[in-house]
Parts: C-alpha cells; structure tokens; sequence
C-alpha cells in the first residue's frame, strides 16, 4: 500500500503520487491563487503537510480525497489572503445557475406546433471511428481549452482523468448537482464542437 | 398523455443525459427517459453521440507535472524522510 511505502520513506512511491496527482493538484491549486507560482508554494505545502500527517492517516477517506481536500484548504485560504476576487466554489455557483442549453434552441420544434420540444434538425449518427480517430480527439482537446474555467476542469477531472462525481464534488468544493450541471454544459457543447467537424451540414442547419 | 406519465419532450431529454449516465435521476424521470428513446431514433442518436464525446474525451492524456516541479518536490521528499530517519 502506497501510504505504508510513503511512512517508509520509499521515494519511488512519493515520485509515483507525484506523477499521477501532481499536475492536477496544480491546476486545481491555480484556480484559487492569483499565480503560477502561488499555486507551486500551495502545492508544495499540500505535500509537506500530508507527509507530516502521513503517521495519522487512518485510511477513512482515500489518499486522493484527503490529499486534495488538504489542497483546496490551502488554496483557498491563499485566495483569500492574496484577495483575488472569486473563490472556484463562488464562480461554478453562478455558472450553473445561468440556465444555458445544451443544444439550440432553433434546432426543435416551437411551442406552436403540434409537437414542441420534439428535434426540427435532428442529429444524425456519427460513425464511431472517426470519432474516436487521434484528428478528432486533437478537437475535443481545443474545445475543452475554450470552455469557461469551471467546466474545463469539472470535464478534465471527470472524462479525462476519470474521477467519481463525489471525488470532484470534494475536491472542488461544490455540490454534487453543480459538478453535474457544469459537466453537462461542458460535454454539451465539446459534442456541438464535434457535431460541427463531423457533420457540419447538420449542425449548420438553423444558420 | 396518462396522468400519471408525462411524457417527454426531446429537448428536456437532451438536459438529462449527464445525469442519465450518472445514475442521478429520479425513478420517475429514468423511466420516461427510456421510454422516449424507445420511441425517438433522434434522441437514440443523440445519446449515442454524447456516449462517444465522453469516450474520445477520455482518451486524452493527462498532462505531465512541470519537470522542475517535480524536482523540487522529490527534494522536499528527500529532506522529509532524512528528518525522520534521524528523528
């Protein structure tokens, strides 16, 4: 077990944690701090304290969980101290509020007719491979770069990196219906994105 | 429409996917949600595109810790574990 080996001071297992956490813990910890290198210095105290505490961990919660809610602490109290304006948890309440659609609104049918709601343009069915083709993942990847910080990183910890909904929910100190809800706009529009590359004719029908 | 079911509508549907695929709709709403793709190949599509988004989003790397970074913190490791060996 990876926190047996850290007591002993196994360098292998820290580079180990380090490799598999360290690039998200520093782009969670830079979504609270003002700068690059605030979020290092809350980073590397995250680390210190986990290792200092590391005889007291009982296990109750994954290492994951209890190393990155020790991170979001630190973050936070920085933010605060630096003053920057917006806490992560503050924004991704007002976006998830904002009623935004996942699909346009012009691509169903009125309130006016027969059936309302029902798809006027519907989508039409995307041939798997070349979906999954390494040209239209280098798509999904700039379409998640575009997204609003939030979504960006409530898509990368859940769809790319493979985190639970409560992991995230934790992690970002948000609700679980708001990590959903940012999920949802955030794979909303990365499959317009797509729906645009793949099947333009269909996706530019309403325009 | 029965009064006890209310159908629907395909552009609620394309609201309830995420949750749908997190398992964190209500009884009553997975049972309409099945229900309407039963009977609507557009939303049939729709679901299946965004099951492949997820799936071609998963297959992107994460990125790597910054190497100086990375250094750093195997130093900070290296003096931890001296401090307590000799503790």
């Amino acid at each position: 077990m990876i926190v047996a080996r850290l007591r002993d001071g196994d360098e292998a297992a820290f580079a180990e944690l380090l490799d598999r956490y360290g690039s998200t813990m520093l782009r969670v910890a830079q979504m609270y701090v003002k700068d690059r290198a605030s979020a290092e210095e809350v980073v590397q105290e995250t680390w210190l304290a986990v290792l200092n505490g590391i005889d007291r961990f009982e296990g109750r919660s994954s290492l994951k969980t209890w190393l990155f809610r020790i991170l979001t602490n630190r973050a936070k109290t920085r933010g605060e101290r630096d003053g920057r304006m917006l806490p992560f948890s503050a924004l991704a309440g007002t976006e998830a509020e904002s009623g935004e659609p996942a699909v346009d609104p012009e691509r169903f049918l009125g309130p006016d007719s027969a059936t309302p709601g029902a798809w006027a343009a519907p989508p039409r069915a995307w041939p798997e491979d070349r979906v999954l083709a390494r040209e239209t993942v280098g798509v999904i990847e700039s379409a998640i770069d575009m997204l609003p910080d939030t979504q960006r990183e409530v898509i990368r910890l859940r769809d790319v990196e493979g985190w639970t909904p409560m992991e995230v929910a934790d992690a970002l100190e948000i609700s679980d219906g708001n990590q959903r809800v940012l999920l949802h706009r955030a794979r909303s529009k990365v499959r317009a994105v797509l729906e645009e590359y793949l099947d333009p004719e269909t996706a530019g029908v309403t325009r | 429409m029965s009064i006890f079911v209310r159908e629907m509508a395909c552009q609620e549907l394309v609201e309830l996917v995420t949750a749908y695929f997190d398992g964190s709709l209500s009884r009553a709403d997975r049972r309409r949600f099945r229900a309407h793709l039963r009977g609507c190949p557009h939303c049939t599509a729709y679901v299946e595109q965004m099951r492949l988004v997820i799936e071609a989003t998963g297959r992107l790397t994460e990125e790597d810790i910054p190497p100086e970074a990375r250094d750093e913190l195997l130093d900070a490791f290296r003096d931890w574990s001296e401090g307590r060996s000799t503790e």
